[in-house]
Formats: C-alpha cells, sequence, structure tokens
C-alpha cells in the first residue's frame, strides 16, 4: 500500500517536474549542449594525460575511458537527480519552506530527495552508457550475466554513496544555514573520481578511499568492468554504501530535532 | 459537550540565540568565537481550544505567535511542557496527525512556482491519498467556495497576490483538514481579497466546524472571525477570553459628538455635569462610560434641543496596539 502511494507521488513528481522544466525550452538546450561538450572536453582532457605514457597508474587509455564512462554515468544521475533537489534542501531551510515539507503524510527525505528531475542529465546517462558500450567493444569484455550483476550492484553502491554524501552535507544546513560552498566542494572533489585510483600518491589515496570515498564511486566499477576487481572491494563497497546510506537517513532525523523554522 | 482539540499545559521554548556586536570588528569576533545565549521565546504557556473555534493570536512583532502555532502543529519542538492536538503529541507527526491539520502561512508558498495551481493540487492529493475522482470533486468544491475557476489553470507566476493566496488555500484544504493554522493569510492583500478570504474562512468553519487558529496583524481580520483571542506578550499569555470582554476591559468610555441647534444650548450642555472632551461651536464632544450610555442619551434628548449625535467606537487598531507594545496595558 505505501509503496503503491510512493510510486504514484513520484510518478507526480516527475510529472511536475518535467512540465516546469518545460516551460523553458532554451535552458534544455543549453543543457544539452553543455553535457555533450563536457564530455567530448573530458575525454580530450584525458587523451592528454595518456599522450606521453602508455600507462597511468597501471591503467591504459582504453580502459582508463571505462572511469570515464562511469563518471559521466554517475555525473548524469548528479545533475538529474541530486543537483535540482539537495541543493533545494539549502533553501528550504534557509527560507522556511521546509515546513511545508514536514507537515506532509510523506517521508520527508523522499520529498526533498526525489521532487524535482532535469531531464538534460539523462542525455549523459545515456552519453555515458554508449561509452560504456564502446569501451566493453575496445577492450574486448565478455558479456555475461554475473558481470551485468556485478557492475549494476557497484554502479548502484557508487550512487547510494554519493547521494549520501550530498545529502549528509546538505542536512548540515539545519545547524549552518549555508552550505551551498561544501556541496560545490563535494562536486569538484567528484572530478577526482574521473581518474584511476592507482595514479594518486598512497596518502592520497588512503583520503579519498577512507575520508572522502570518492575513489569507490568510479574505480570499483571500473574494475569489474574489466575483471581486475576482488571480491572483497566488491564487499567493501557494499558495506560502504550501506553504512552511508543508513548514517544520513539516521542523520536526517537527528537533525529535524534542531529544525527551528525560519521567521516569518 | 465540546471536545478539547488542542492541549495546552505549561508549554516553554526556548531557543539558542547567537548576537553580533556591530562593525569589523564585530564580524570578525562573531565569526571566530560566537557568543551565543538560550532565550526563553515562550514562557509557561497553558491554554485548550475547543473544536470547532476560531482563536486569534494577538501580539507584537516577535511575542511568539508564530512559534506557538508552529509548535501546535509540530513544526518546532517544545522544550517543556505538555501538547496534544487532536489527541496526538504533534511533534511526533504522526501520518495520521498530518492528515488532519494545515498550515497556511501568508508570506511562504507551496505551490509550484512555474505551473498552474491545479497541479499542485493533485500532487497534494496523491500526497494525502485522495484518489483522482474525490481530488476532482474536492477541487470543485473549494474553487466553487472561492470563487476561482480560471486561475487554476494559469502558471502560479502569472497570478496576483489574491489569486495566489486562494490557490494556496485551496491546496492546503485539499485533504479536509480538521484543523487550521493560519500565519498572517491576508499579508499583502487589498481589502476586497481580504474580505474575500475572510468570508471563505467563516463559511469553512460553519460548514466544516475545523478549528481555526490564526494570527493577523490586521484587527478585522481578527475582529470578524474570532470570537476568542489569546493575548501573547513576550512569550507569555496576557490575556485569554472572549474579544467583546477584552475591547470593553480596555475602553471602559465611549465619544458622544452632540450636534446643538445653538451655542446656547451647546454652553447649557457643557455645564450640566458631562464629563467634556471638547467644545466648538455648537458642536461639543462628551466622555460616557459604556454602561450609562442609554441614560445619558435619554438625558441629553429629553432635556436640549439637539440637531444630530454620533456615538464614536474609538478604533480597534488603537486598542489592540495599546496592548501589544505597552507592558502596562497587560491584563
Amino acid at each position: 500500500m505505501k509503496l503503491r502511494k510512493y510510486l504514484i507521488v513520484y510518478k507526480k513528481f516527475l510529472h511536475t517536474s518535467l512540465a516546469s522544466e518545460l516551460e523553458y525550452k532554451t535552458n534544455i538546450f543549453v543543457d544539452l549542449i553543455t553535457a555533450i561538450l563536457s564530455l567530448i572536453g573530458s575525454i580530450f582532457l584525458l587523451s592528454i594525460f595518456f599522450q606521453n605514457n602508455v600507462r597511468i597508474g597501471g591503467w591504459e587509455f582504453e580502459q582508463a575511458l571505462i572511469i570515464q564512462g562511469i563518471y559521466t554515468i554517475l555525473n548524469g544521475i548528479t545533475n538529474t537527480w541530486f543537483n535540482p533537489n539537495l541543493k533545494e534542501i539549502v533553501k528550504h531551510i534557509r527560507e522556511g519552506t521546509l515546513d511545508f515539507v514536514l507537515l506532509k503524510p510523506i517521508d520527508s527525505q523522499f520529498f526533498i530527495s526525489f521532487k524535482n528531475i532535469t531531464p538534460s542529465g539523462l542525455l549523459e546517462i545515456m552519453l555515458g552508457c554508449c561509452l560504456l558500450l564502446y569501451c566493453i567493444k575496445i577492450n574486448q569484455i565478455n558479456l555475461n550475466f554475473i558481470f551485468l550483476t556485478l557492475c549494476l550492484i557497484t554502479i548502484i553502491c557508487s550512487i547510494c554513496i554519493l547521494y549520501s554524501l550530498w545529502f549528509f552535507i546538505s542536512t548540515t544546513t539545519i545547524w549552518f544555514v549555508k552550505t551551498w560552498n561544501a556541496t560545490e566542494v563535494l562536486r569538484s572533489l567528484l572530478y577526482i573520481g574521473r581518474f584511476p585510483l592507482n595514479s594518486f600518491s598512497f596518502s592520497l589515496r588512503i583520503f579519498f578511499s577512507v575520508f572522502i570515498p570518492i575513489a569507490f564511486i568510479t574505480t570499483i566499477p571500473s574494475e569489474v568492468f574489466l575483471g581486475l576487481s576482488q571480491l572483497w572491494k566488491i564487499l567493501l563497497e557494499v558495506l560502504v554504501a550501506i553504512v552511508f546510506l543508513f548514517s544520513s537517513r539516521k542523520f536526517w532525523l537527528f537533525a529535524l530535532k534542531f529544525y527551528s523554522s525560519a521567521s516569518s | 459537550m465540546v471536545q478539547n482539540i488542542i492541549d495546552v499545559k505549561d508549554l516553554s521554548k526556548s531557543f539558542d540565540i547567537s548576537s553580533k556586536e556591530p562593525g569589523l570588528k564585530g564580524t570578525i569576533k562573531h565569526f571566530f568565537r560566537r557568543q551565543t545565549k538560550s532565550l526563553k521565546v515562550i514562557k509557561n504557556i497553558s491554554f485548550e481550544i475547543k473544536e470547532g473555534e476560531i482563536v486569534g493570536f494577538l501580539g507584537a512583532n516577535g511575542a511568539g505567535k508564530t512559534t506557538i502555532l508552529k509548535i501546535l502543529c509540530g513544526l518546532i519542538y517544545p522544550s517543556e511542557g505538555s501538547i496534544l492536538v487532536s489527541g496526538y503529541q504533534p511533534y511526533r507527526r504522526k501520518e495520521n496527525f498530518l492528515k488532519n491539520i494545515t498550515l497556511i502561512m501568508g508570506q511562504k508558498q507551496q505551490l509550484i512556482w512555474d505551473l498552474p495551481p491545479i497541479e499542485s493540487f493533485y500532487l497534494n492529493a496523491a500526497i494525502y491519498d485522495i484518489d483522482k475522482i474525490e481530488a476532482k470533486r474536492r477541487i470543485k468544491k473549494l474553487s466553487d467556495m472561492l470563487e476561482i475557476d480560471d486561475e487554476l489553470f494559469i502558471p502560479v507566476r502569472k497570478l496576483s497576490l489574491g489569486q495566489r493566496m486562494k490557490s494556496e488555500l485551496l491546496a492546503a484544504l485539499i485533504h479536509q483538514p480538521n484543523i487550521l493554522f493560519l500565519d498572517e493569510p491576508t499579508l499583502g492583500l487589498d481589502i476586497n481579497a481580504q474580505r474575500n478570504l475572510r468570508k471563505f474562512l467563516k463559511k469553512y468553519n460553519k460548514e466544516t466546524n475545523a478549528t481555526i487558529c490564526l494570527t493577523s496583524h490586521y484587527m478585522k481580520d481578527i475582529t470578524s472571525l474570532c470570537k476568542r483571542v489569546i493575548c501573547v506578550h513576550n512569550g507569555s499569555i496576557s490575556y485569554d477570553g472572549k474579544l467583546e470582554l477584552l475591547l470593553k476591559k480596555l475602553t471602559p468610555v465611549k465619544e458622544i459628538l452632540i450636534v446643538c441647534r445653538s451655542e446656547e444650548d451647546a454652553v447649557k450642555l457643557k455645564n450640566s455635569g458631562f464629563t467634556v472632551k471638547n467644545k466648538i461651536n455648537n458642536e461639543i464632544t462628551i466622555k460616557v462610560e459604556n454602561n450609562s450610555i442609554t441614560s445619558s442619551l435619554k438625558t441629553i434628548l429629553n432635556n436640549f434641543d439637539i440637531e444630530d449625535l454620533y456615538i464614536n467606537e474609538p478604533p480597534i487598531d488603537e486598542i489592540i496596539g495599546k496592548i501589544l507594545i505597552k507592558k502596562e496595558y497587560v491584563i
């Protein structure tokens, strides 16, 4: 019953946010062009890095393209769902419109995480998928059920980690009121995810694995694609994703107790 | 017997407030070492509200009215005391409780800015588990009551403030709540829009027996809707009772302007023992206590040659203003 309600509400969310976006046609075209140019620019940058090196951190250019593909998909998801929703949390809290969300008989985290959608990000997801298909071809990867399942699991875990990190930072707005910059820093750190984890020094590898698990987000799914990943790494990513999701949820519920609403 | 729908006992709320000294030095000091102090904005208040009542919360800016409303609807956790609204502890925000209440804020909106209001109504209907046919029926009924029609299909950003407020009301009432919390609902509206909104709220209360808690700085909202008022002064309740009684207490005296046929009569009247405020030619203004108005008028009409007379009610804004700003008027 509850699931059905949430599906109906999500359908409405999709409908209303798409309708809102379609009110501004030019904006959609600009976003679409930006997505294409951004991907071309990223591949160009990557090719420059590999111009004088056959391998970086043990990865060849064709293999590194997989990371770029996964990064593009995640960036597309960020632009489609996280950016238009999680950025709004700051606005909701600053302007006090979170009041309306909290007074609705629906999970507030669901509401603020899925209310909006930016359709142009979907193109990035498609471009990322195309790049991955191309990488499968040039790297001569054999497609089978286990391979596809593991890829899907690791990518879903990556999405969960990224979402939790972003949501966690946005939640701190309840105390600090203005945390735009922190989410921007997170986005910048995500750029690091375009490069193989092994291409960084040991200390940076630890930092990006333990403190801000950006490395998990792209490197492990890419390793799965190339058949290089070990089982413990995949299990670790699943565990990290569960812990992050659970913690972000608990943190949100805890933070709401301190919500004082904006003055009128 | 009418049940209490809201029951508040010894409610207090404190906030941590940071203060900043002026100037660059103060700003730097504030940045590195923020001085915070706990401020008690609501102080041990208790009251009950019965089902179907319309209660106005009066108070100056910052008195604590909105905080009380937000605690009642579950947005703010109370620091101390007990609250029951419709049998629920509001801050737990249980689903059945949330389906029972609504909050409308004159200065904030929940409608989707780029879309016509009808889209927001159907979204709210989905959130409140109302099926499409029932939602359509409720929208029709409420839009008839609110006298809006074509506006439902125009993007919110293109609507006037009055039309937007009506649409906000419709969005907030689609789930047929039993308790309405209204925080300055007529803010910024023109006189006609204010009147229409009041008319609607009266009708809604009469038809559904919904309880309404209202804050407003427009006295007309309070006088035309609320029989009972709760005055909040610095986080405490300074008066809780009938509005009529409050006004009587605050204005024990009325002014009567008497136009005599001749100045001679005016002089005679001036010397007849009434408390005279002023006298200009044949017009004289006297002050009479509320309980002796009838007898005084009888005396004047029987003994003097009167052309016309007016009983002046002191402006209600002025009277209420007194209890809002001056501590000595606390009852």
